[in-house]
């Protein structure tokens, strides 16, 4: 069976976003840009799924700017059949995202679709709920163990206060929580086995999607800085503090 | 305008998110009602009626509304919609796996963890684990929102006295089952809905460390527990105890983070809290920027004082 894994091009993990000075959004211009970390964990459990056998074909997925096609290589150098790229420089938001995999899903008849469950960029946590309900098929968010037996997947779900166990009918979505696996670091020789994997170039029209934002940006601010207060010498005074000034405890 | 708020319920009674939902659909969308979708409900359903500033309670009962799951709930709600100005629920681990998909059935966006409601169609959300604030628009006729339940005050949970309204339930999908469900029992408050959180890092160094040194502190406060995402993967602490940018969002009214160094992603998810005390030996750890006291002392000593010292 195929799995798709839809991957998203963000702002590093790692950088400190600025926020632009005419509140238009923040700067990433010259950042550091990575695959989403979850849609990493995507791509790995959707390897290793194959490199157990119950997986024949792993592609991947991303909708945006040219420059993801990098994302798209590193999603076959972890390991990943082929690739696909939906390209597009206008902003895309989760719904037209799902529409855009929804086409896709079409074409490919994949068994399994599995995403991250959040971007880290807009933080929507929207994307794989989307696209389960455009497809008509069920879901299963925020997995933490996905074992695939006879036309069925069971998931471990994260959820408040513990941990859930779903059964779902294949075909079925999937969204990675932090936990599902600890994905590989890409070696250089699958980097250079990657570039010769197949990636194609469609556009949102040949797909019949219409992908124009729904939300509109007013601005983009500084969150409210919270300053830091006093160092206290001890515990004494730290207990002081909590009770006479601050008064919570 | 009436606003549809999703309750967050375990059947016999209503979660507390589902106060703070109320709070923000009453801000976005005037008239509130509140739909319970579960089975053998009639408990939560009641204790709906009974919150402050719900017009109507819309329960619907079924085996296959039991365990709230997704596919069903969504069905149920995409049912009542056209109805509605405005579909709220919680940003919980409920509400964000079955908001998205009731918009997309919907043909409408979702905005998520809205933090403040501007007007019936402008709001305001954390994007990059909170370091921006976007003011954005829905462009949609129906909008579909979570609410960050620490943006938004509790609605009294008695004072009203809405209708409560039968409806027949969505028809099992058959696609998904619920299988079992391994919830965490113990005496301590709920860590997103907690007074005081006591938070520990990676500088306790091992799961037994990390409840010899901080549950004693926890029991005197009568606080919940949390965990730095560090803490969490080095398998100090469960997963669901994770604080920050994606696990949970905690803004108590005193925050203890002990042996936590402050990455960005954790500051996303606690620094909304009123008091932030951190403990830490490590002078320039950043959580000392965000904390209203700061203490540079090792933990293992500091914290089993303070636990005196209470």
């Amino acid at each position: 069976m195929k799995v798709l894994v839809p991957v998203k091009r963000v702002v590093d993990y790692n950088v400190k976003v600025r926020v632009k000075s005419d509140g238009t959004g923040v700067d990433i211009a010259n950042v550091k840009m990575s695959m989403n970390p979850f849609d990493e964990i995507a791509i790995e459990e959707a390897v290793r799924l194959k490199e157990k056998g119950v997986v024949a074909e792993v592609i991947a997925v991303s909708c945006g700017v040219t420059q993801c096609q990098e994302t798209l290589r590193t999603a076959m150098a972890i390991g990943a059949d082929r690739a696909i790229l939906v390209e597009t420089d206008a902003e895309l938001q989760p719904l037209a995202v799902a529409k855009l995999l929804k086409a896709l899903v079409d074409k490919e008849q994949p068994q399994l679709i599995i995403l991250g469950k959040q971007a880290i960029d807009d933080d929507c946590n929207q994307t794989g709920q989307m696209l389960a309900a455009l497809t008509g098929l069920p879901q299963g968010t925020f997995a933490s163990k996905l074992e695939v037996a006879d036309g069925k997947v069971t998931v471990t779900r994260e959820v408040d206060g513990g941990l859930e166990r779903v059964s779902l009918s294949l075909p079925a979505v999937i969204t990675t929580d932090l936990r599902l696996n600890e994905p590989r670091y890409v070696t250089l020789p699958n980097i250079m086995k990657a570039k010769k994997k197949p990636l194609d170039v469609v556009k949102p029209a040949d797909l019949g999607v219409d992908v124009a934002a729904r939300i509109k940006t007013l601005k983009v601010e500084e969150p409210p800085k919270r300053s830091a207060g006093i160092k206290v010498a001890d515990v004494a005074m730290l207990v002081d503090k909590l009770k006479n000034e601050a008064k919570v405890i | 305008m009436t606003a549809l708020v999703i309750a967050e319920h375990d059947n016999a009674s209503i979660k507390g998110a589902t106060l703070n939902t109320v709070t923000a659909a009453a801000a976005a969308g005037g008239d509130v009602h509140v739909l319970v979708a579960g089975h053998n409900a009639g408990g939560a359903a009641a204790a709906a009626a009974q919150i402050a500033g719900v017009s109507k309670v819309l329960h619907a009962d079924a085996a296959q509304l039991a365990e709230g799951l997704a596919e069903n709930v969504a069905a149920q709600i995409v049912a009542l919609a056209s109805s509605y100005s405005h579909i709220v629920l919680p940003a919980t681990a409920a509400g964000k796996n079955i908001g998205p998909r009731v918009a997309a059935l919907l043909d409408v966006a979702q905005l998520s963890e809205v933090s403040k409601v501007i007007s019936a169609d402008t709001f305001e959300r954390p994007i990059y684990a909170g370091n921006a604030i976007a003011t954005v628009q829905s462009l949609d006729a129906i909008k579909v929102l979570t609410v960050r339940t620490t943006g938004f005050d509790a609605a009294a949970a008695t004072g009203g006295s809405a209708a409560i309204e039968t409806l027949a339930a969505a028809v099992d999908s058959g696609k998904s089952s619920f299988i079992g469900r391994e919830i965490a029992k113990n005496d301590r408050p709920e860590l997103t809905a907690a007074k005081v959180i006591v938070a520990g890092g990676r500088a306790l160094g091992s799961s037994e460390k990390f409840n010899e040194v901080l549950t004693p502190l926890a029991d005197k406060l009568g606080a919940a527990l949390g965990a730095s995402r560090a803490a969490v993967d080095a398998g100090y602490a469960p997963n669901d105890w994770q604080v920050g940018q994606t696990g949970k969002i905690v803004a108590p009214q005193l925050y203890f983070a002990v042996g936590i160094s402050g990455a960005i992603q954790h500051l996303a998810g606690m620094k909304d809290s009123k008091v932030i005390v951190a403990i830490n030996k490590d002078a320039e750890a950043p959580i000392f920027s965000v904390a209203d006291y700061g203490l540079e002392a090792d933990l293992f000593a500091a914290v089993p004082e303070l636990v005196n010292a209470l």
